[in-house]
């Protein structure tokens, strides 16, 4: 009973409670720079959950080989030759998705999340557990990705997957892109206010201030 | 003369990193919080791209793009698939050596980065500018200046971007916004300050 909780809370506690974006600011570069549309957001978070997985189910088999010195080396070198075959079979048979994705793909490599995960956990435990909380893991960092890719899409060109969802104004319909959507802050904006409803649900998440003003309080009458 | 330095200033603001690339995101929010850790961090990501840039260059073009190994009567060898290996442990060697040079000469610096400065390795940043340089076939100044630029530009943003955050102190801010969220979205406010840039490269 208990390891069939534990199963379940490795899998569905990093989906949003202990979400790898949202919480832990890890793999947030990847997060924002492939979202523009929904096709290479999906790309993205299928080939990242590929890697992050393999990556740790690897490094837990051989984690009491790894001299403690080297390991960082040692991990980032099964990660880059993971991400190596991925980006190979993307190039493959996904040619055009591959070029919109250009260098982010590479970037897998040093996405704080993989390296995060295999450092924290993979590496103190065994393959099974360790490939499941990568999964996990994954699918928050998933989840959040196709969120913002959807919102990103729909509202920008008001198409989903390339299909015309909202009709345009310019072909007749009633809805006017903004294209602001598609530029490179209102990522920042849209995961701002995503991270800020997920906090106002999860209210022990906020964090504290991080500056105290210098002057004098004024409330000490 | 111009060239050079209009290069360095597309690298540096247009192209900016962080605002409009969305690289090395991470780092980026997590040592903002304070001014001399951002300093910290923006004058190590100088340093580490100025040299890891020309350096994966100079082996990228003599070892692993094609034909690269004309000269050993092998012209059809095509290693470039290695390049994401062979750049990453060029920048794990440079990272520690930066690592060991700031824990001896400014290990107040090195206190305040604590685990941060490994993190470096796994930097999107500058890996993807390695990355870049592949893509963008530049020739060894380029890669230099490109370098520089671009670990100018991170340095300017993540410095502002800290120094905004302290004045938050001041701001009364709802709770589930403070830290990450309102930093996301003074990121946001930033970047859209830098596509500006963008838009004065594009005009004529």
């Amino acid at each position: 009973m208990t390891a069939r909780t534990s199963f379940w809370t490795t899998l569905s506690d990093p989906l949003i409670r202990q979400n790898p974006v949202t919480l832990q600011i890890l793999g947030i570069c990847s997060a924002l720079a492939v979202t523009t549309t929904l096709a290479t957001a999906v790309t993205m978070s299928a080939s990242l959950t590929v890697v992050l997985t393999l990556a740790a189910g690897i490094i837990s088999v051989i984690r009491r080989h790894i001299p403690d010195t080297i390991r960082l080396i040692v991990q980032i070198v099964i990660v880059a030759s993971l991400v190596i075959i991925i980006d190979q079979i993307l190039q493959a048979y996904f040619a055009a998705i591959s070029r919109a994705l250009s260098v982010y793909v590479g970037l897998i490599t040093t996405n704080c999340l993989v390296l995060g995960r295999t450092e924290t956990f993979a590496r103190h435990h065994a393959p099974g557990p360790s490939m499941i909380d990568a999964f996990g893991n994954g699918l928050g960092y998933s989840l959040v990705l196709i969120v913002i890719g959807a919102i990103r899409e729909l509202f920008g060109r008001g198409q989903l997957f390339g299909y015309n969802i909202l009709p345009l104004a310019d072909q007749g319909g009633w809805f006017t892109p903004l294209s602001l959507l598609l530029l490179a802050p209102s990522a920042f904006f849209l995961l701002g206010g995503l991270v800020w409803a997920l906090r106002s649900i999860w209210v022990e998440q906020a964090e504290p201030p991080e500056h105290t003003p210098p002057l004098k309080p004024r409330s000490a009458k | 003369m111009s060239d050079v330095i209009s290069f360095f200033l597309t690298a540096a603001f247009v192209d900016n990193m962080p605002l409009t690339l969305f690289l090395g995101l991470c780092t980026f929010l997590a040592l903002s919080r304070r001014t001399e850790s951002a300093l910290g961090l923006g004058i190590a990501m100088i340093g580490v791209l100025a040299v890891t840039v020309p350096l994966n260059h100079l082996i990228y073009r003599g070892l692993l793009a094609p034909g690269a190994w004309g000269w050993a009567g092998q012209p059809d060898l095509d290693l470039s698939y290695l390049a994401l290996i062979a750049f990453i442990g060029v920048i794990a060697a440079t990272v520690q050596l930066v690592e060991m040079l700031f824990d001896r000469f400014f290990p107040k610096i090195h206190a305040t980065f604590g685990v941060f400065l490994p993190l470096l390795t796994v930097q999107c940043a500058i890996l993807a500018g390695s990355l870049f340089m592949v893509e963008r076939n530049y020739t060894l100044v380029e890669s230099t200046l490109f370098g520089l630029g671009s670990g100018t530009g991170f340095a300017v943003a993540v410095v502002m971007l800290s120094a905004i955050r302290a004045r938050l102190a001041y701001a009364d801010l709802p709770a589930g916004l403070r830290g990450l969220g309102i930093a996301f979205i003074l990121t946001g406010l930033m970047s859209l300050g830098f596509a500006a840039f963008a838009q004065m490269a594009a005009a004529p």
